[in-house]
């Protein structure tokens, strides 16, 4: 189905863990570099719980346990020589609710490149003017860069947080339900950002919304109660879904 | 006019009235001690030694005493609760064990100070053989403020949300990264209210300096942290139990009372203005 593309990341056999109750079963899916592939399904069906798993956000979590392996670029994340923090700043996250740090505009972007050990300033402005600017966001603050990132709107916030994740230059992006508490016109400036990045990145987004997955993504993958229904691409999802549940969900049917 | 609205009207009132009474006691308070202590207060009675067998003179060794002590005391309770809070709150595996060191930090803030004061002469004074020293009333005091750093710093560093350490993982922070950077800063005005807190608890107290740092009378200023010092509080409660001139030295008694108010509401004020601007940069 990925015909002709490289997979840039890889789930093979993945299971998952909260203590007692397990929230993935044998997930395999592949990603494919610089596509969007969406991941939808009803709530409680592992798909964030999947997502997280990409970058290894679920370690924190107490009790939680995996099996099975995730690929990124044909290296298993989850070996114990690989270390968690170099697989975050290659696979950055953009979070469900906008989640800048108290701190200045300038401060959030800056952040990443410092913990990442870039040392020479003009080098981080640089990157930090070019990292709003991929986020669509330097027009609207250009002026006050210096000021709180608390004082923007919800959606300037979101796109100051997916600027805050470019600048660390970033493999692969996941949002996780990025327009979940956004307004229809942030949401669209979201989509098409993301529409603009898959340029340069592989996109891997988690939503809620099936217009918003039919709009933006190449590929989607429908998860419910942690199985992996069917994946394919986007358009025979959504035209000639093959499974009788899939074409429930995306008809409305249960939700 | 309905039941109801008679019912909510006098609730308000008596609100209302509960407020003016305390108010009306904190005012009290500082206008009794404002009041009495003034008439002593003078240029001599800030900067020089006692004399005449503490009725004449000035009460300066005692001031410095007290800020010697206090600053010695934040100075042991800051790091070691700091690092302890971040401990219990960021690293220590959650569950029974810490449940119980939590719950002792906790009661730790209820001993009686006295009880303290017993503990320092008999480790830091005696065995340690610090000696009756600014040092001894110092750890005395300063393990006397540790719980309230504790709690207070442990509480500010869960209320700052998950999230904000989530995205900084997730821009490939190391999780003591995160904390410096991010959680800590976050953090800061609610460790300060904790700090702020215990100068006021430290300054004021007498018991646990009574055995391990000060004396009633010494004309020398301190000159090492093994000398001991006269204090505010320990200077007040002589002047009222001991000496011949009663008269004299209950007016001084108060002088003392109001310098005491004094320095615990200026370093509160210095705190709360850190903290305020502080917050300001935040929002």
């Amino acid at each position: 189905m990925h015909e002709n593309r490289a997979v840039k990341m890889k789930a093979e056999g993945v299971d998952f863990f909260y203590g007692p109750r397990q929230a993935l079963k044998g997930i395999n899916l592949e990603i494919c570099e610089k596509h969007v592939t969406a991941i939808i399904g009803p709530s409680g069906c592992g798909k964030s719980t999947f997502i997280r798993l990409l970058n290894r956000m679920n370690e924190l979590i107490p009790n939680s346990r995996l099996e099975g392996r995730i690929l990124l670029d044909g290296e298993n994340i989850f070996e114990p020589s690989v270390d968690a923090v170099e697989i975050r700043r290659r696979v950055g996250m953009v979070f469900q609710k906008p989640n800048p740090f108290p701190k200045s505009i300038f401060e959030n972007v800056s952040y990443g490149l410092h913990v990442n050990g870039v040392k020479d300033k003009k080098l981080i402005e640089k990157k930090v003017v070019s990292s709003l600017e991929k986020a669509a966001l330097w027009g609207d603050i250009k002026d006050r860069l210096h000021e709180s990132a608390l004082k923007l709107s919800g959606g300037q916030q979101q796109r100051l947080c997916i600027a805050r994740c470019l600048a660390v230059e970033p493999e692969v992006i996941l949002f996780d339900e990025p327009c979940a508490s956004l307004d229809p016109i942030s949401t669209g400036k979201i989509e098409e950002l993301i529409m603009e990045l898959k340029k340069y990145y592989t996109i891997v987004i988690v939503t809620h919304n099936m217009q918003q997955a039919a709009r933006i993504s190449d590929h989607t993958a429908f998860f419910l109660l942690g199985d992996l229904i069917e994946m394919g691409k986007t358009q025979e999802i959504f035209t000639a879904p093959k499974d009788k549940r899939t074409e429930d969900y995306i008809t409305g049917r249960f939700g | 006019m309905k039941m109801k609205d008679i019912t909510q009207k006098i609730g308000f009132a008596s609100l209302f009235a509960c407020m003016i009474v305390t108010l009306f006691f904190l005012g009290a308070i500082i206008f009794f001690i404002a009041a009495r202590g003034i008439k002593v207060i003078s240029w001599e009675f800030l900067t020089q030694v006692p004399r005449a067998g503490m009725t004449q003179g000035g009460v300066a060794p005692a001031i410095v005493g007290t800020l010697y002590i206090t600053m010695g005391a934040i100075a042991v309770a800051l790091p070691l609760g700091l690092a302890c809070a971040i401990y219990l709150c960021e690293y220590s595996p959650k569950g029974y064990f810490v449940n119980i060191i939590r719950m002792s930090i906790n009661n730790l803030a209820g001993v009686p100070s006295v009880v303290f004061g017993l503990f320092g002469l008999a480790v830091f004074v005696k065995y340690f053989g610090f000696g009756v020293s600014i040092l001894s009333g110092s750890l005395t005091l300063g393990i006397l403020a540790l719980p309230v750093v504790i709690s207070a710093t442990q509480e500010a560093l869960m209320a700052v949300p998950h999230s904000l350490r989530e995205a900084s993982l997730a821009l490939g922070a190391t999780k003591w990264e995160t904390i410096k950077k991010i959680v800590l800063p976050t953090a800061l005005p609610g460790i300060l209210t904790g700090v702020i807190l215990s100068i006021g608890r430290v300054a004021g107290e007498t018991a646990p300096i009574l055995f391990t740092a000060a004396t009633f009378y010494t004309r020398r200023y301190p000159d090492s942290v093994f000398s001991e010092v006269m204090a505010l509080p320990y200077h007040i409660y002589a002047l009222m139990t001991e000496g011949t001139r009663p008269e004299q030295q209950t007016a001084i008694a108060y002088g003392c009372s109001l310098i005491l108010l004094v320095l615990v509401l200026t370093v509160s004020g210095v705190a709360i203005f850190i903290r305020q601007r502080q917050r300001v940069q935040n929002a």
